[in-house]
């Protein structure tokens, strides 16, 4: 399976297969927008604002994801520098700093109802924003600097730093006492959301997944692309 | 097997890794004060300089049945189920303020058990639930 990530399997990706995951993407996203905004009940305080976090917490997670492979890709980049690992990073990036716009943007929407403000600056919020800008440092960092050696390295280096700021992320509502609400689902302990809310919250978390997975392919194609291009310039 | 060029790199990154972890816990640990969003009554109780003209935050649950209200100011006790801090306010309240659940006050202490707040913000928990679950779970506790 890990052998279709190589460049020149890439390539070989065809339209079909894009087309039969936005398919799927559209069922995935349709039943989960049904039961989030329909099916599911309102809350017992918040009311219907609940509905926010069908969209907040899949967002956080996969920003949150992403960043965690640029950092994993990073390290890899830097040991055992396989080419695979820049262009797979390079791609990803985008994803996950539109999912941080996202959960950042929906979470101020429920908290002017909810707590009566829409921004405070607790520690959870604030380690977003943080993370928020070191995606816009590593997407500048490519787009900037035109050698792709040099920029790779950077890139690499800001991803190491980044995913320092995960653990501050989830841990922040734990650690200290912020506005925030710590996290309803938890490895260790039963989750304290209603099974009625779960299932459209674990169906949306799918269906942006499959929307980060087709994403991702479009833009890993490119960049491969790109990539062989460049190679083939400087070649002659 | 790892060449040489690699092991170095990855005992170059362990180390970095290792010194930037200190780095960032000392920096979190010295800015603690500034990294907590609000205090408890019993961090307040337990606090020796308190200073009374500076704007700050404390938080906990309302007290059940201390809410009174009057035209244009409401007072409540926050309460952490050890000490409790009696807080006054003049506006209007989240819709989400009530009895028995989370809220931060910002505002200025006139001495350890009375605050003066400029704002009130509500704090949700953990919990998400439909009405009638909560509904059961109150009539199973009483």
């Amino acid at each position: 399976m890990f052998k279709n990530f190589f460049p020149n399997k890439i390539l070989s990706l065809t339209n079909k297969t894009i087309n039969n995951l936005i398919i799927l993407l559209i069922v995935v996203v349709a039943v989960g927008i049904t039961y989030s905004l329909f099916i599911s009940p309102p809350d017992y305080i918040q009311g219907d604002s609940v509905r926010i976090m069908y969209v907040h917490v899949p967002s956080s997670f996969i920003a949150l994801g992403c960043f965690g492979f640029i950092g994993i890709a990073s390290i890899c980049n830097l040991i055992f520098k396989i080419k695979l690992m820049p262009l797979l990073a390079k791609s990803v990036a985008p994803i996950g700093c539109t999912f941080s716009i996202i959960s950042i943007v929906t979470g101020s929407l429920w908290g002017k109802p909810t707590w009566g403000i829409w921004w405070v600056w607790d520690a959870r919020l604030t380690s977003m924003i943080v993370l928020l800008l070191f995606y816009i440092l590593y997407i500048l960092s490519w787009r900037f600097i035109s050698n792709f050696e040099k920029a790779n390295k950077v890139s690499s280096v800001i991803g190491i730093i980044g995913s320092f700021n995960l653990p501050v992320i989830k841990y922040s509502v734990d650690w200290w006492s912020t506005l925030h609400q710590p996290s309803s689902i938890t490895l260790t302990s039963a989750p304290t959301i209603h099974h009625t809310m779960l299932v459209p919250l674990i169906i949306m978390l799918f269906g942006l997944a499959i929307f980060s997975l087709i994403i991702f392919l479009m833009k890993y194609k490119t960049e491969v692309m790109r990539f062989k291009i460049d190679k083939k310039k400087n070649f002659k | 097997m790892l060449s040489k060029k690699v092991k170095s790199r990855i005992f170059f990154l362990i180390l970095s890794f290792a010194a930037a972890a200190m780095i960032i816990f000392i920096v979190l640990r010295s800015l603690e004060e500034n990294v907590v969003y609000f205090l408890s009554p019993t961090e307040i109780y337990n606090k020796t300089n308190i200073t009374f003209d500076k704007t700050i935050r404390i938080g906990g649950l309302v007290k059940m049945n201390s809410i009174s209200k009057n035209e244009t100011s409401i007072s409540f006790i926050i309460t952490d189920l050890k000490k409790e801090i009696i807080v006054s306010y003049e506006g209007i309240v989240p819709n989400l303020f009530s009895e028995g659940k989370g809220v931060v006050a910002e505002g200025k202490l006139k001495d350890k058990k009375y605050f003066v707040a400029s704002k009130i913000l509500a704090k949700h928990d953990e919990n998400y639930m439909p009405p009638e679950v909560s509904k059961a779970l109150e009539m199973s506790n009483n």
